[in-house]
C-alpha cells in the first residue's frame, strides 16, 4: 500500500518557489490499478515520482508497505527502488544495447546470479511478447513495442509497484490498448499495485478502479472511476471529463428542439432495464425524442448518456424530469448545462 | 639535395606518430576522465557539486586558453621533470599530452551531456548503483560522442606536433619547416604536406566508421 501525508513538493527557481505538489494526501490500495489525472503541469507526475524517491518530497511523509520512505539513501534506497518498476513515456531505453541487455540490466544491478539471469530475461520477454526480439536493437522496434521491453525491465526484479508515467501518451490507440491490456494482465496475474499517470480520461476508463484528479499541485477529486466518472464533482473534473466525451449535438438540431427542451440523463447500466423513459411518457403525457446516445464502459460497469428533447405542458415536463431524476444518476436539463457554447 | 629524403621522410613519420600516439592515448583516458568528473558534478542525476564542478573547470579553460607554442616553453620545466629532457619527440608528448587532455575533456564532457537524462533516470529507477550506471549504461551510450572527439582530437594532435620543432621535436611538420621552408627545398615541403593530408583523411575515415559501428541509435 502507498499513502501519502501532506507531500509537497517544491523547486526553487529564479521567479521563487514553484509548488509542483501541494499538501497532498492520498492512499493507494494493494493491487490496484489506480490512475492520476490532470492536466500537464498538474503535478502528477511530480508525485508520483516520491514513490521512488527520483523527486523528493519537500514535506510530507510518504510511506510504501508501512515502511516510511522519505529519508532513505544509498543501498537502502536502492533496495526500495528494486521493488518499484517504472515505464515512461518515451521509453527511456538504453539505444546502445539490445532487447536482451536492457531487461538484463536491472538484474544485474541487483547482482542477481548469472544463471538465473538468462531465465528470467526468457520469462519477461515471453510475458510481454517480444521472445523473438531479444537481440534487436531498440531503433528497430516500434513504440508499442519499446514500451513491452520496458514493461519487462520494470517487472525485471518482481515489483510489487509499477509506476507509469504517461506510458501511453506517445504511442496510437491502438497500440495504447495493446498496451493497457497487457498491464491489466500483469496486474491481474502477479497482483501488482498500478498506479497510472494520464492526462488521457480514457486510459482511467479503460482500466482502472480507483482514481485522483489532480490541478495545480493539488488533489481535487478522489474515489472509484466510476463515481467520478458518471458523476464528477469538482468543476476541473467536470471540464476534464467532458472534453474526452463532448458530444455536441448539431445547432440546427438545438434550434429545432429548442435548448431549453433538451435535457441529458446519465444512468448506470442496471438502471437501463427499467422501462424509465417510457414510465415518463405515459404517466405525465409528454413528449420525448431521444437525439442521441451512448454507452461507456469505466472499470467494466456500463454507464449510459441520453440526450432527449422533453415537451408537453410545462407542469408535465417538470414532473417527468423530476421523475426521471429519481431513476437515474443525473439529470442536466437545458441544453447550456452540459454543452460548451460556441459548440465543438 | 644532400640529404637523403626518403630517410628523413621515415625518421619525421615515426616521430610524428611517436609523439601523436603517445599523448592520443594518455589524453584520452586522462581526459575521459576529466570529462566524466565534469559532466558528474554537474548532473542532478549523479553528483552535483558546483565548488569542484568549477575547480576542474577553471582549471580546464586555463590550459586551453594558453597558446600550445607558450605551453611548449612554459612547461619546460615540468617536462624535464617528467621525461629527463626538453628537446626531441619524447620532450613534446609532455605539453601535447597536457593540451590534449584538456581538450577531450570538453569534447568528453559535452559527449557525456549529450545522453538522454531519461534513459539515466531509468536506471537509477531500476535500483541500480552509481558506478554500475556510469559503466553500463551513460559510457556506452556516449560512446558515438566520445569516438568522434578521439578522431578530432588526434587530428588537432597532428596539428600540434608540426609546432614540435621548436623545441627540437621532429616530426613531419618540423621537416617541411626546416627543409622546405627555410631551406627553400619546395618539394619536401610539399611531400610532407601532402602526407599530412592523407593520414589526416585516413584517421577521419576510420574515427567515422568506427563511430557508426558503435552508434545504435540509427539503424
Amino acid at each position: 500500500m502507498i499513502r501519502f501525508e501532506n507531500v509537497s513538493v517544491s523547486f526553487k527557481q529564479k521567479k521563487g518557489n514553484i509548488h509542483a505538489v501541494d499538501n497532498v494526501s492520498l492512499s493507494i490500495g494493494k493491487g490496484q490499478i489506480y490512475g492520476l489525472v490532470g492536466a500537464s503541469g498538474a503535478g502528477k507526475s511530480t508525485l508520483l515520482r516520491t514513490i521512488n524517491l527520483l523527486e523528493r518530497p519537500t514535506s510530507g511523509k510518504v510511506f510504501v508497505d508501512g515502511k516510511l520512505i522519505n529519508g532513505l539513501k544509498g543501498e537502502e534506497l536502492r533496495k526500495h527502488r528494486r521493488n518499484i518498476g517504472m515505464i515512461f513515456q518515451h521509453f527511456n531505453l538504453a539505444s546502445s544495447k539490445t532487447v536482451r541487455q536492457n531487461v538484463e540490466f536491472p538484474l544485474k544491478a541487483a547482482n542477481v546470479p548469472k544463471a538465473q539471469i538468462s531465465k528470467r530475461v526468457e520469462e519477461l520477454l515471453e510475458l510481454v511478447g517480444l521472445s523473438d526480439k531479444s537481440e534487436v536493437y531498440p531503433s528497430q522496434l516500434s513504440g508499442g513495442q519499446k514500451q513491452r521491453v520496458g514493461i519487462a525491465r520494470a517487472l525485471a526484479n518482481n515489483a510489487s509497484i509499477l509506476l507509469c508515467d504517461e506510458a501511453t501518451s506517445a504511442l496510437d490507440p491502438e497500440t495504447t490498448t495493446s498496451i493497457l491490456n497487457l498491464l491489466a494482465g500483469i496486474n491481474k496475474k502477479y497482483g501488482i499495485t498500478i498506479i497510472i499517470i494520464t492526462h488521457e480520461i480514457d486510459v482511467v476508463k479503460a482500466i482502472c478502479t480507483e482514481m485522483a484528479v489532480m490541478n495545480a499541485g493539488r488533489v481535487v477529486e478522489q474515489g472509484k472511476v466510476i463515481d467520478i466518472i458518471s458523476n464528477p464533482q469538482n468543476p476541473f473534473t467536470k471540464n476534464l471529463i467532458s472534453h474526452s466525451d463532448n458530444y455536441n449535438l448539431p445547432d440546427y438540431v438545438v434550434e429545432q428542439f429548442g435548448g431549453d427542451s433538451i435535457v441529458r440523463i446519465t444512468y448506470f447500466g442496471e438502471e437501463a432495464t427499467n422501462p424509465v423513459l417510457s414510465e415518463a411518457i405515459r404517466t405525465f403525457n409528454v413528449n420525448i425524442s431521444i437525439l442521441h446516445g451512448k454507452i461507456d464502459y469505466i472499470s467494466h460497469s456500463p454507464v449510459g448518456t441520453l440526450i432527449v428533447s422533453i415537451k408537453g405542458d410545462p407542469k408535465d415536463v417538470q414532473n417527468a424530469i423530476d421523475y426521471i431524476k429519481n431513476k437515474t444518476l443525473r439529470v442536466e436539463v437545458g441544453v447550456n448545462e452540459f454543452q460548451y457554447a460556441g459548440g465543438t | 639535395m644532400n640529404f637523403n629524403m626518403q630517410e628523413a621522410l621515415k625518421t619525421s613519420l615515426f616521430e610524428t606518430f611517436y609523439m601523436v600516439g603517445f599523448s592520443l592515448v594518455i589524453s584520452v583516458i586522462a581526459g575521459g576522465i576529466l570529462g566524466l568528473i565534469l559532466y558528474l558534478t554537474t548532473s542532478k542525476l549523479f553528483f552535483k557539486n558546483a565548488i569542484i564542478n568549477q575547480i576542474f573547470g577553471v582549471v580546464v579553460n586555463i590550459l586551453r586558453s594558453i597558446p600550445f607554442i607558450i605551453l611548449l616553453v612554459l612547461l619546460l620545466p615540468v617536462t624535464k621533470l617528467i621525461v629527463g629532457t626538453t628537446i626531441g619527440p619524447k620532450a613534446v608528448v609532455v605539453p601535447l599530452t597536457v593540451t590534449a587532455i584538456a581538450f577531450y575533456a570538453r569534447l568528453a564532457q559535452a559527449a557525456f551531456a549529450k545522453v538522454d537524462n531519461g534513459v539515466l533516470e531509468a536506471a537509477h529507477a531500476c535500483g541500480a548503483h552509481p558506478l554500475k550506471i556510469i559503466f553500463s549504461i551513460l559510457i556506452p551510450e556516449a560512446l558515438f560522442g566520445l569516438v568522434n572527439g578521439i578522431t578530432v582530437t588526434t587530428i588537432s594532435l597532428i596539428g600540434y606536433s608540426a609546432m614540435a620543432g621548436t623545441v627540437g621535436g621532429g616530426g613531419l611538420g618540423d621537416l617541411a619547416i626546416r627543409y622546405g621552408y627555410q631551406r627553400y627545398e619546395t618539394e619536401v615541403m610539399f611531400v610532407c604536406v601532402a602526407i599530412l593530408v592523407v593520414i589526416v583523411q585516413l584517421i577521419q575515415l576510420i574515427g567515422d566508421s568506427t563511430a557508426k559501428k558503435v552508434n545504435k541509435e540509427s539503424e
